[in-house]
């Protein structure tokens, strides 16, 4: 099945290239031996070994030679496919050659890198260059094809990298849909109180974006929703979203929350969420002043009318517009966009995981977000730092790296601990005029105006003590201990164990990923890494792209970062949306599979494999038919057919064939 | 036998995933056994069980076939029709007298780089111990074996019946 065809003297002349990459390959492999040997393989008309193939002299000598020796095929053993394939397709056509008569062998990644035996090395370089030589003598001439891509976008969070990232869309002109899965935009920059180094204020920068979102005639607001569904392929995606029921038409609420006050609970005694369950709330609600879109909505769960139906509805006689609805049912609605921007965020560390630092157990343990709260002038105690009896702390100790650098839970570094914690030690001191203690393993301290933020806060006396604290009782052993928290530490400058008492402790929890961030990575066909954050196409030149063409990331759902990196991402995702829309069309591979009509017995194996439905049978025929639109390349019906008659573009079974006997043939 | 011998392992890696490892592997610059020869596929489910025996019946050692996590398929659903193909191989790779461990499916997702490492060194230290498999050189024996049994069985014919007219 394998051998070839042709007659030996009628093999396709071939085009050699082994690449140097600097020392990067040539460090480990002969490369003048692999050129060598390669030159005595049947079919071989040109072997060269070059620096650097990927450079612009080494393209133009591979389109001079094709010209030169009429090459028909052409085969460049330097790096990853993924990484230089379109590359060197690129010079095989600027040679005048069309690009799919070209096959790429890594011997970089999957040699030169991992091995350290120059000469088993060399070997694996010679065994995969001859599979490829033989491989490429099946390779046929093919097109790209075409399909024009869907100007709308869909933008999936919304907090500062969605926001961002969905007006930049924007106000270029695309219509976007910015689906959030809360009943507000904002996401965590919405509950801070002042942002690191400058202290400006969280809400002061952020509501106006907010409300321009809001306002903006090109983008369609959905709150309270969330994708349930995702289908196609890039240009051309159609995404069926979830919107819950708030209970209360948001055409109709202008926000005045009349309601509120007339609910039958006359005092608020729910769990406020978005307070961190600092403060309470009715059952009828709004997030806070700002919330955009500025609809109340309704908790289903402590609702006395959505629980019983036995309800006199007050809330509902107080609104004018008669905005409330008892009998909304969730919604599915479907869109049709060419690029979605993922911006889905992240979640806190949960401090309980640490049960020696007493969160839950000592009322005096705070996380920082429920401070953020607590500083935050339309927070639950309106600005005032106090503890959870209403008493002011005089001494606060904050706990850096709570979930982070821990071999424990998470071995990464959040980023933004370090900082945050310095902007609260400076806020808890400017309210309440505690002493403050950092205790930390590292400052880090990396960005602009960041080090002299630090500076500042070493000026205005907040203590600051290197070593992580073993833990935190209330143990006394002194009488000035009496009714404190104790936070033992090493203190690793001073090279003793400290005791220090305070009156509240603050955990610098780090950032997780989402809680369902695999199930949403699963949504959108991308994935994540092995800490469970999105994982980008190429960490260093595709940070915002996917794996999946037309999927985006921004934000700190691909690793912890700070509002100004993440504003950044967001609209490095958005460039990329546009530069893919604009385009107005994208060129898909051609590793499509057909059918070859007359060797088809019909015998049905392939139609029901396809997960794309792209599968159909002529009944009048009697044969298998796929539609190439529909086909994604993954080859499985080729694979299952019994009688070899669906052929898959790129990865025929002549090329893979070959290239088995090739690797394996010396 | 005084060289070592050095297991041929031809491996199978879908595109998305444990290609993807792979190079992360290249790129972390991880070390490990230079005897698997990768040969790229788009899915898994791209494998024809024919490309597993062809690989052996060529002189491979050993065939591995790395694919995406279930529930991970860039194309939904491939990795699972690979499971259930490469089950029902495994079986009659089985009955054929090639060993267990000779034939490998894993799932090795793209930020895995370092179970592409485990994988390889393990697999290549397990197929170095059960030895050569040797394809090539039997299926010769055979045709000896064959070629003398039909030489037997021509020249003989006169003997044969004379001693079955008898």
């Amino acid at each position: 099945m394998s051998d070839n065809k042709q007659k030996k003297d009628a093999l396709p002349r071939v085009g050699f290239y082994v690449c140097h990459c600097g020392t990067n390959i040539a460090g480990t492999i002969d490369v003048a031996e692999v050129q060598k040997y390669v030159s005595g393989l049947p079919g071989v008309a040109v072997s060269r070994d070059y620096k650097y193939m990927c450079s612009d002299p080494g393209q133009e000598l591979i389109a001079r030679d094709i010209k030169e020796h009429k090459l028909e095929r052409l085969v460049v053993a330097a790096c990853s496919p993924n990484l230089h394939e379109e590359t060197f397709r690129k010079a095989a056509a600027k040679g005048g050659l069309n690009p799919f008569y070209f096959q790429m062998v890594n011997i970089r990644e999957h040699a030169s890198w991992v091995h350290t035996d120059k000469k088993a090395a060399t070997e694996k370089a010679k065994d995969l260059a001859r599979a490829a030589v033989a491989r490429v003598q099946h390779h046929r001439s093919l097109d790209k094809k075409r399909v024009p891509v869907d100007p709308n976008v869909l933008v999936v969070g919304g907090g500062i990298a969605g926001i961002h990232a969905a007006l930049t869309l924007a106000n270029a002109g695309k219509k976007v849909t910015l689906v959030e899965r809360e009943a507000t935009i904002g996401g965590h920059m919405a509950l801070f109180d002042k942002t690191f180094p400058t202290l400006d204020c969280a809400a002061c920068i952020l509501t106006p974006k907010m409300s321009a979102v809001k306002s903006h005639p090109n983008i369609t607001l959905w709150t309270y929703s969330e994708v349930e569904k995702v289908e196609g392929y890039v240009g051309n995606y159609k995404v069926t979203v979830k919107r819950k029921p708030r209970f209360v038409k948001e055409d109709l609420c202008v926000g005045c929350m009349e309601c509120i006050d007339a609910c039958v609970f006359k005092e608020a005694k729910f769990r406020d969420k978005f307070n961190q369950g600092l403060g309470k709330r009715k059952p009828v609600y709004i997030d806070f002043p700002q919330a955009t879109p500025k609809v109340v909505l309704v908790d289903p769960e402590t609702c006395i009318q959505l629980k019983t139906g036995k309800c006199k509805k007050s809330c509902a006689a107080a609104c004018d517009r008669n905005a409330f609805d008892f009998d909304q049912k969730e919604e599915l609605k479907e869109l049709q966009v060419g690029a979605i921007v993922l911006a889905t965020g992240f979640k806190t560390y949960d401090a309980g995981r640490d049960p020696n630092y007493g969160y839950g157990r000592y009322p005096g343990v705070f996380t920082a977000l429920e401070i953020e709260r607590l500083v935050n002038a339309s927070g639950p105690t309106s600005g005032e730092v106090v503890l959870r009896d209403g008493r002011r702390p005089k001494a606060v100790g904050i706990i850096h790296c709570v979930g982070s650098r821990d071999e424990k839970s998470n071995k990464w570094c959040s980023r933004v601990c370090c900082m945050y914690s310095l902007k609260l030690a400076h806020l808890i001191k400017e309210h309440s005029g505690a002493e403050v203690y950092n205790f930390y393993i590292d400052m880090r301290a990396p960005g602009k105006a960041y080090e002299e933020f630090y500076d500042k806060l070493l000026g205005e006396g907040v203590h600051f003590i290197r070593g992580r604290v073993s833990e935190v009782s209330d143990w006394a052993m002194t009488p000035d201990e009496e009714g404190k928290l104790v936070l033992r530490v090493e203190d690793t400058l001073a090279g003793f164990v400290r005791r220090v008492p305070v009156d509240m402790v603050v955990l610098s929890t780090g950032l997780e990923p989402q809680t369902d961030a695999q199930e949403v990575r699963r949504r959108f066909n991308i994935g994540c890494g092995t800490e469970g954050f999105f994982q980008e196409r190429h960490p260093k030149l595709a940070p915002v792209n996917t794996f999946t063409d037309g999927i985006y990331i921004a934000g700190a759902c691909q690793a912890p970062r700070d509002i100004p990196d993440t504003v950044a991402q967001a609209g490095a995702a958005a460039a990329e949306a546009l530069s893919l829309i604009d385009a107005g069309f994208v060129e898909l591979e051609p590793n499509t599979s057909h059918v070859l009509e007359e060797e088809c017995c019909g015998c049905k194996s392939c139609v029901p494999l396809c997960p794309y439905s792209a599968i159909t049978f002529d009944e009048t025929k009697k044969k298998a038919v796929i539609n190439e639109v529909l086909c994604k390349g993954c080859g499985v019906c080729a694979a299952a057919c019994p009688s070899g008659s669906i052929v898959q573009n790129l990865f025929d079974d002549e090329e893979i064939f070959s290239e088995i006997k090739g690797v394996l043939s010396k | 036998m005084t060289e070592k011998f050095e297991p041929k392992i031809v491996a199978f890696f879908c595109n998305w995933c444990t290609y993807t490892a792979a190079d992360l592997a290249g790129v972390s610059r991880l070390k490990y056994a230079p005897n698997v020869r990768v040969i790229r596929v788009m899915c898994s489910g791209r494998v024809d069980p024919q490309f597993v025996l062809e690989a052996f019946a060529r002189g491979a050692d050993g065939v591995l076939l790395g694919g995406c996590h279930p529930g991970d398929c860039h194309y939904a659903e491939g990795n699972y029709k690979t499971l259930r193909r490469m089950r029902m191989l495994e079986r009659m790779l089985r009955g054929m007298g090639i060993h267990d461990g000779r034939f490998r499916l894993e799932w090795i997702s793209g930020a895995e780089g370092d179970k592409v490492r485990t994988v390889v060194n393990d697999m290549t230290e397990k197929v170095r111990a059960l030895g050569p498999l040797d394809l090539p050189g039997k299926f010769k024996e055979w045709d000896k074996e064959m070629e003398e049994l039909e030489t037997q069985v021509n020249s003989g014919p006169a003997k044969g019946e004379a001693v079955h007219a008898r």
